[in-house]
């Protein structure tokens, strides 16, 4: 596999604040690649700088084997991307949109009208060709941004946050889209604050947090690093409580977060039936379930607020 | 290649304007029409009639090288202005765009070029009327008015460039109230389409002629008559320059509001 992006050092200062904070990642051709963080983390100013609508404050950023600061338009006639905020062009209808783009990439006509046939038909948008934008749902909105981003076949498709916002009925049908285009080979860049999507669309990931790179791996790896195979939660109450968390602090090797009514309990080489054991009278508040990717990033980010 | 950061691709987003203008052609090409037309009637032939001018020349002859001034100065100030702040904040047109092949520079500038091409198209417009009512009053005297077609691009070109520099700094769109008073204001009463310049003080005469609106209006003035002087290429000097300073602020001052 070859390296289709690749980051050094990569930094983005605004006036007062750091975005991105000297991050070194690289994505390999095909895969899908996710960004993973709470707001403010510095996702989406990396994705800007990959997509070379935001200059970077230092560093180094290759795409395709193109240096963003010196091959924009080349790099850019490559990349597909779909941002986090609607921006469809609201004067034009639904084929129109993917027509006018397409002309942005100076795509011929002939070739734009069947591109944009099988891109319709692809995303389900048919029957809504002639329609105008603001008349679609917020699915149907966010299905044609995608379908936008794929006019000009790119070689990596950039997707900021792409389901924020849809039900969850319209995120799957979405996510059974990126999936197909994924076993087609589409290098993928993905930012996302849902676990759930990270876990269901990317091979390798990291978790950003206050601009730097805290973790990376495949989501497995991920969930075996930093947080072991399986957790255990604690839902007691008052000296029940107490008499608990003091038996398992007995034990050694064993991390306990206290948040708000619950207990989690991580332990990575845990026996964890041995555990349970000792906690059986306390029984029903007692509950052993799988890691996710979830449990890696509020480890990982804490469980404050980032606005 | 590229000037200013400007390619050939600037083109596309004028195509894109004129896709949705030929999508809304109704409510875009009908306007266009009536504002000139209402305008020559009221003021042409209602004031007119109290308006007595050297040479006999009728009211409405005098003011309608002011209307070819004006009123393309008015679209490409409503599209570079209002029109260009929703489609940069609202619509989100620009980020689109900007995320393909195209800079910044390219569609600021195809949005400029294509508020200048609503001027000259205007311009056809009102050349039509005037046309029409030539035989009653000796508008049109010369065949050189076909140059005001030109001329309407260039004043296109130096106000969709000031509104545009205006839409740079913009904060919201009430803001545009200061570009209404401070700007098209002055460049509509001052700028000698309504009355001779001769007419005002000396200090408003001087000041007059630092509007660019003053200079398309002199320009349209000799071309009507055909009566052309060599102050005329001064004028169409200053009109360039006009064009030039405000088109490269334009550019420069949008890549500081979108490039981040």
């Amino acid at each position: 596999m070859s390296e289709i992006i690749r980051a050094r050092g990569l930094t983005k200062r605004f006036s007062d604040l750091t975005a991105v904070d000297g991050i070194d990642f690289s994505v390999e051709a095909g895969e899908c690649f996710g960004l993973l963080g709470p707001n403010g983390a510095g996702k989406t100013s990396t994705i800007r700088m990959i997509s070379c609508v935001s200059p970077l404050t230092s560093g180094e950023l290759l795409v395709d084997g193109m240096d963003v600061t010196t091959s924009g338009r080349e790099i850019k006639a490559r990349l597909g991307v779909v941002s986090q905020e609607e921006n469809l062009d609201p004067d034009l209808s639904v084929q129109q949109n993917l027509l006018v783009y397409a002309r942005y990439f100076d795509i011929p006509k002939n070739d734009a009208r069947q591109r944009t046939d099988e891109i319709l038909e692809l995303f389900q948008l048919s029957d809504r060709r002639h329609e105008i934008v603001d008349n679609l749902s917020g699915g149907m909105k966010r299905r044609l941004i995608i379908a936008r981003a794929l006019i000009n076949q790119p070689s990596i498709l950039v997707l900021d946050e792409p389901t924020t916002g849809l039900d969850p009925q319209a995120r799957h049908l979405v996510w059974r889209k990126l999936r197909l285009l994924q076993s087609q080979g589409t290098t993928m860049l993905l930012t996302t604050h849902y676990m759930e999507e990270a876990a269901h669309l990317c091979d390798r990931l990291v978790v950003m947090h206050l601009g730097e790179i805290l973790a990376e791996g495949t989501p497995a790896e991920l969930i075996e690093r930093e947080v072991g195979h399986q957790v255990l939660e604690l839902r007691l109450e008052g000296v029940r409580r107490e008499a608990a968390v003091e038996l398992l602090q007995r034990r050694e090797g064993l991390q306990l977060e206290d948040v708000e009514e619950l207990i989690y309990v991580y332990g990575h080489t845990q026996d964890w039936a041995l555990v349970l054991k000792e906690l059986t009278e306390f029984q029903e508040g007692v509950r052993l379930r799988e890691a996710t990717l979830e449990d890696v990033f509020l480890q990982l980010t804490g469980r404050g607020l980032f606005d | 290649m590229s000037v200013l950061g400007v390619s050939y691709r600037s083109y596309r987003v004028w195509q894109r304007n004129r896709d949705v203008v030929r999508r809304l052609w109704f409510v875009e090409l009908v306007p266009p029409v009536v504002g000139p037309l209402i305008m020559m009637s009221a003021l042409g032939l209602g004031l007119g009639a109290f308006v007595e001018l050297d040479g006999g020349q009728s009211y409405v002859a005098f003011l309608t090288p002011g209307i070819l001034s004006i009123f393309p100065m008015l679209w490409a100030m409503f599209d570079c202005g209002w029109g260009a702040f929703g489609r940069m904040t609202m619509q989100g047109v620009y980020d689109a765009v900007v995320a393909t092949p195209l800079n910044i520079e390219d569609v600021i500038a195809g949005e400029i070029f294509f508020g200048a091409t609503r001027g000259a198209l205007q311009a056809v417009h009102i050349l039509v009327a005037a046309a029409i009512f030539t035989p009653a009053y000796g508008i049109i005297e010369s065949p050189l008015a076909i140059l005001a077609i030109p001329v309407a691009f260039l004043a296109g070109l130096i106000f969709g460039s000031i509104a545009m520099s205006f839409t740079s700094v913009a904060p919201s769109m009430t803001a545009y109230n200061f570009l209404f008073a401070f700007v098209i204001n002055p460049m509509f009463w001052f700028g000698g389409a309504f009355y001779p310049l001769e007419r005002l003080p000396t200090g408003l005469q001087t000041l007059a002629w630092f509007l660019p609106i003053t200079h398309i209006v002199a320009i349209n003035r000799g071309l009507l008559t055909g009566d052309m002087h060599w102050s005329h290429l001064g004028n169409l000097a200053a009109a360039l320059a006009f064009a030039g300073a405000f088109f490269a602020l334009a550019l420069w001052s949008m890549r500081r509001r979108m490039v981040k």
